[in-house]
């Protein structure tokens, strides 16, 4: 490929860059002669620069999630903020409220892990399965497992591996109705699609600054003034950010997530119809292979995220034939073994397709050159190892896999 | 995962990838693993009249360790005889290969691959044998 840099990096739902109007929004606030000051120091111009800047970009976000500059708190991430929603709440209304959370098998493990810790507590967790292999959270699903006891429901907006959406509108009108909380992890849609605060009854919603173009080591935790929505806190100090969230604020990273926001503002639409040209080009590549499967739906799912199994390949195989690209397959390679995505196994995918799956995702930086390179590539690698792949035969003379008997080691 | 550059040589280039014919008494055919562990061998050896291997063919679904530990017995056994053959340990393979110990299972794979192909080949010989002298006696 002319000139362009190697491997090239199809996995924004991993990371985006930061945007280099951000980097550059940054530096004012580093080195001697930036505005350095703490945020919190009320005695001089050092401390109240810094304070507009945290202020300003406190005012973007809010403007983001169309809410009050005071609905938000400043994290280090969204993991951050969905342990301060999930813990923080259940902490506060699960003595009065009951002590039972809704949440799915296919959530971030910040979601995952928290609820975990909570079981631990004495509260009961229930983890929706997906209906069948689109992977949808429906409403009525979340319907189905609300109980009287339920004092929290915490789904994510855009599911990070498969790219699929969930109702937020929908499920936020039955918590509300029944006086349930409603966190709402936005680490995937925040740069891909608009959530207005005003029409979605979440209670709290988390943002990670490193997948909208901002820098990583921030994010920010959305909490409702009205009707008003409490949390116990999970780190204590100096009593910043009205006492959810103490530690000095970082403004730099502040800055740059505010005017990571302000850019996703400005140009959500032209990236999103980016993206969907970008995938289109991808996929129509992989049109004409055979036994080639999207997992997730592909109606309601945003066009930057997608995630595709090769059948009759082997997963780590590919990968390595992929290797002039940068993205994300569905087995996370834990040390030695080769574990199935839990979200792919929560949709049916059988091992041998998940462990064959790649997730990719693009972004405002994509070029349609960087999707033709990536388009060939995956299809060499994907013919070469089916010559070589006996399953391939198997398949193509008409064998059912399934009736064969296997000699297992 | 860092693969040794034998590893990565069998792999791009890998040898004596095919298919012999199944039926031909004087192939052996062996198919070891499972899809569901992530790799399965196919390996087939031709033998001439003095048994000894000459063709190899192979097929394998797995990693890059698979195809090279498969790919690489084909060239060991190629010009060997049956009973040579069938001294090949998976220790060879793995050394040869220089393959982590995470990866020691794809050697192990290759040399139960070979063991079956050579099972197999006997037992169709035998039946030929059978059916030869069922043939003469009659
Ligand atoms: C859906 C979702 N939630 C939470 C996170 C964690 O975000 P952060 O890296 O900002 O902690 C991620 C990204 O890894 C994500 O995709």
């Amino acid at each position: 490929m002319s000139g362009a840099q190697l491997p090239i990096y199809l996995d924004y739902a991993a990371t985006t860059p930061v945007d280099p109007r951000v980097a550059e929004v940054m530096m004012q606030y580093l080195g001697p002669d930036g505005v350095f000051g703490n945020p919190a120091s009320r005695s001089h111009s050092y401390g109240w620069q810094a304070e507009e800047a945290v202020e300003g970009a406190r005012t973007a976000v809010a403007e983001l999630l169309n809410a009050d500059v005071r609905e938000i708190v400043w994290t280090s991430g969204a993991t951050e903020s969905d342990n301060l929603a999930i813990k923080g709440a259940a902490r506060f209304y699960g003595a009065e409220r009951g002590r039972h959370i809704v949440t799915s098998a296919i959530e971030h493990k910040a979601v995952l892990d928290s609820c975990r810790q909570l079981e631990s507590e004495g509260f009961e967790v229930t983890y929706i399965k997906p209906n069948g292999s689109d992977g949808m959270i429906t409403p009525e699903l979340v319907e189905a497992a609300l109980r009287d006891d339920t004092c929290l429901v915490s789904l994510m907006h855009v599911n990070n591996e498969l790219g699929t959406i969930t109702d937020i509108a929908a499920i936020g009108e039955l918590t509300r109705g029944r006086k349930i909380l409603f966190h709402v992890d936005a680490a995937q849609s925040a740069s891909r699609l608009p959530i207005d605060t005003q029409q979605v009854q979440a209670d709290f919603i988390s943002l990670s600054g490193h997948k909208m173009y901002g820098p990583k080591g921030v994010g920010a935790l959305y909490v409702r003034r009205r009707p008003r929505a409490r949390l116990q806190a999970l780190i204590h100090g100096g009593g910043h950010e009205r006492g959810m969230r103490s530690g000095t604020l970082a403004t730099h990273q502040i800055a740059g997530m505010g005017e990571a926001a302000r850019l996703v503002m400005q140009q959500r639409e032209a990236d999103a119809e980016h993206a969907r040209r970008l995938m289109n080009r991808l996929t129509g590549q992989f049109e004409d292979l055979e036994q080639v499967f999207i997992n997730g739906s592909r109606e309601h799912s945003v066009p930057g995220i997608v995630n595709i199994s090769f059948a009759f390949i082997e997963g780590e195989s590919l990968m390595m034939s992929i290797n002039g690209i940068a993205l994300s397959s569905g087995s996370a390679c834990t040390s030695a073994s080769l574990e199935p995505s839990y979200v792919l196994r929560a949709l049916g995918v059988e091992d041998e397709l998940a462990h064959s799956s790649l997730r990719f995702s693009v972004g405002r930086f994509t070029t349609e050159e960087q999707v033709d390179y990536t388009a060939a590539q995956v299809r060499h690698a994907v013919e070469k190892l089916r010559q070589l792949s006996p399953l391939w035969d198997m398949y193509k003379a008409g064998i059912d896999l399934k009736s064969v008997q296997w000699v297992e080691h | 995962m860092p693969y040794s550059d034998k590893v990565i040589d069998h792999y791009e280039n890998p040898r004596n990838v095919g298919q012999l014919d199944e039926s031909d008494a004087q192939v052996g055919t062996g198919m070891v693993g499972a899809p569901a562990c992530g790799d399965v061998m196919r390996l087939q050896i031709r033998v001439d009249e003095d048994g000894v291997i000459e063709e190899a063919r192979f097929k394998t679904y797995g990693c890059g360790s698979a195809i090279a530990s498969s790919s690489l017995l084909t060239e060991w056994v190629k010009g060997r005889t049956v009973e040579e053959a069938s001294q090949i340990r998976n220790t060879d393979i793995a050394e040869e290969l220089d393959l982590p110990p995470v990866k020691i299972h794809c050697s192990v794979l290759a040399e139960d691959a070979i063991k079956a192909a050579l099972a197999d080949l006997e037992r169709k010989q035998q039946d030929t044998g059978a059916a030869a002298d069922r043939q003469a006696a009659s």
